[in-house]
């Protein structure tokens, strides 16, 4: 036979199969290494869905979504993040977030171009961009800096071939943001560039801070070159539905939407009218979801202290990264351990990029009963 | 803080002071403080589990609401006939209703269809200014108390591993 694709074969397998493979066999273990909510979606939101199946509305939306979508969409960014952008030119609907980062590297990338990903991070971003054909560079983050990208730390991984910058926060898997005063070097080193810079803010809605989450693209001089990833995942929990959306300076969003086109043809029609619910009635449901996973983090927080397992403070998404660096082993070695002696899963830093070793990513998309046996689990394996 | 130390407690009693104090942000004596004041007031009026009888196989337990309707009293309304019918030990929840023609409903838990029946016969309908009772029995439980009382109902249908 001849040989199959080799950027295809070549890419990694994902860091956590094992893990999955071992936990779902384990029932009794409890995991934490989940990376959705717990929450249902709303009722409110499901039953437009439905009530959209049986109005007959099955067909397939515009490529580029039902246009009141990408209406309420734009609202939702202005009224949020103060960004204005225009539903006819800017915004098109994507299959979850995930599509969307892959639309936006193939939309600009030529082979040789190189892509810089500041590591821990998600991990479809190396993948996604070694299948444009691009070179990833990644920037190891690091705990002391909060896991923020660091104008310093950008300027070291720049070349004249970089294109791209992937910023992904709130991030999963540290919880960290960055701030408008984090982000501020971090533009201007992107315009004195010509950086392209591709804003991952499906957490945007999940912060815990006074201020809301500020997106990169509403700093002067980026919202040209910056295309924004979000999506109903976190914020509605709505993973199951499979809805994101992209909004991008016009002659970007184009040829995302044409190579859209040609892939998928457009998003689920029943998940964008429900869509259009979340965003005109939802806002009190992120509201008292954003409140629980705060009493959580808190929680949490205040656990791993007490059994010295110290973390800083993650002040967005859903997760903690704990230090397990004081224990001698590796992040793989404890997580396994863990999941051994006390049928708890974690998942273990590395698995989301080099930097990610010494930590492990705790989920706190859990009830507080199920994070009380956990942290009782850690602190028995510790002692 | 009250207020919301109030909420955590109503859906999860049992929250410790110290749990709760991480959650809201506050600190542990300051929440066993008011968790005290609340108890005293008869605000928090009792901590309880939430049974679903039905998953237990030797026993059989029967939940009726009886609408209750009463014929009021001068100067007394319907005050003294439902501290009366309160007594019962058999009597779980005691409620005046507005825009039903019962005037109290009551909740009773008993072993069997039977024994609700010969109390309701018995103890309550020939009460003084009871007019007349009506009794309906609990078929199916589907939600109580903010909970999910159907099968299958509360398992974590997420993939356990996800990046």
């Amino acid at each position: 036979m001849k040989p199959v694709s080799k950027v295809a074969d070549e890419i990694k397998p994902s860091g956590i199969r094992k893990f999955f493979d071992i936990v779902s066999e384990m029932p009794d273990a409890i995991s934490l290494g989940v990376g959705e909510p717990d929450f249902d979606t709303p009722w409110h939101v499901v039953d437009e869905g439905i009530y959209s199946l049986e109005q007959g509305r099955t067909y397939y939306t515009s490529n580029s979504g039902l246009m009141e979508l990408r209406q309420e969409i734009c609202n939702w960014y202005e009224r949020k993040y103060n960004i204005s952008y225009e539903a006819a030119k800017n915004c098109l609907i994507t299959v979850g977030g995930s599509e969307g980062i892959d639309l936006a590297l193939r939309a600009l990338i030529n082979p040789g171009d190189e892509v810089i990903i500041p590591e821990p991070s998600y991990v479809s971003y190396v993948p996604c961009a070694n299948l444009t054909g691009a070179v990833p560079v990644t920037i190891d983050l690091k705990n002391e800096n909060q896991f923020k990208l660091t104008e310093a730390e950008l300027a070291e991984h720049i070349t004249d071939k970089t294109k791209v910058l992937i910023l992904s926060y709130p991030n999963n898997p540290t919880g960290a943001i960055m701030t408008k005063e984090d982000l501020e070097p971090i533009a201007r080193l992107a315009i004195e560039n010509d950086l392209y810079v591709i804003s991952d803010e499906i957490y945007s809605e999940l912060t815990y801070t006074e201020e809301p989450h500020f997106s990169i693209a509403s700093l002067p001089g980026m919202q040209e070159r910056t295309i924004v990833i979000n999506g109903f995942s976190k914020a509605f929990a709505m993973t199951g539905w499979r809805l994101g959306y992209a909004l991008a300076p016009e002659k970007i969003a184009k040829l995302m939407i044409k190579i859209h086109q040609f892939c998928i043809m457009c998003a689920p029609t029943t998940s964008q009218y429900s869509a259009v619910e979340a965003l005109r009635n939802g806002d009190n449901d992120v509201l008292n979801m954003k409140e629980s996973y705060d009493e959580r983090r808190r929680y949490l927080i205040k656990r791993l202290e007490n059994i010295g397992m110290p973390a800083f403070e993650p002040l967005g998404a859903f997760y903690i990264f704990p230090s397990i660096q004081k224990f001698g082993m590796s992040s793989d070695e404890f997580a396994t351990k863990l999941l051994q002696e006390q049928k708890l899963a974690v998942v273990p830093g590395n698995a989301f990029g080099n930097s990610g070793e010494g930590f492990v990513r705790i989920s706190y998309a859990y009830s507080i009963d199920e994070l009380r046996e956990a942290m009782d689990r850690i602190e028995v394996f510790i002692s | 803080m009250k207020r919301k130390i109030l909420e955590l407690l109503e859906k999860n009693s049992k929250l410790t002071a110290e749990e709760i104090a991480a959650m809201i942000g506050s600190d542990e004596s300051s929440v066993a403080t008011a968790i005290k004041e609340l108890e005293n007031d008869h605000i928090i009026c009792g901590y309880q589990a939430l049974v679903d009888w039905d998953k237990l196989d030797d026993q059989e337990r029967v939940t009726a609401f009886i609408g209750v309707k009463i014929s009021p009293v001068r100067g007394e309304g319907f005050d003294r006939i439902s501290a009366r019918i309160s007594k019962f030990d058999e009597v779980k929840s005691v409620y005046l209703m507005s825009g039903s023609s019962n005037d109290l409903i009551l909740t009773i838990e008993g072993d069997s269809l039977k024994e609700i029946s010969h109390f309701v016969y018995n103890k309550i309908a020939p009460m003084d200014t009871v007019v007349s009772t009506a009794t309906y029995f609990v078929l199916k439980k589907y939600k109580n108390h903010y909970v999910d009382m159907t099968e299958g109902h509360g398992e974590d249908k997420r993939i356990q591993i996800m990046p």
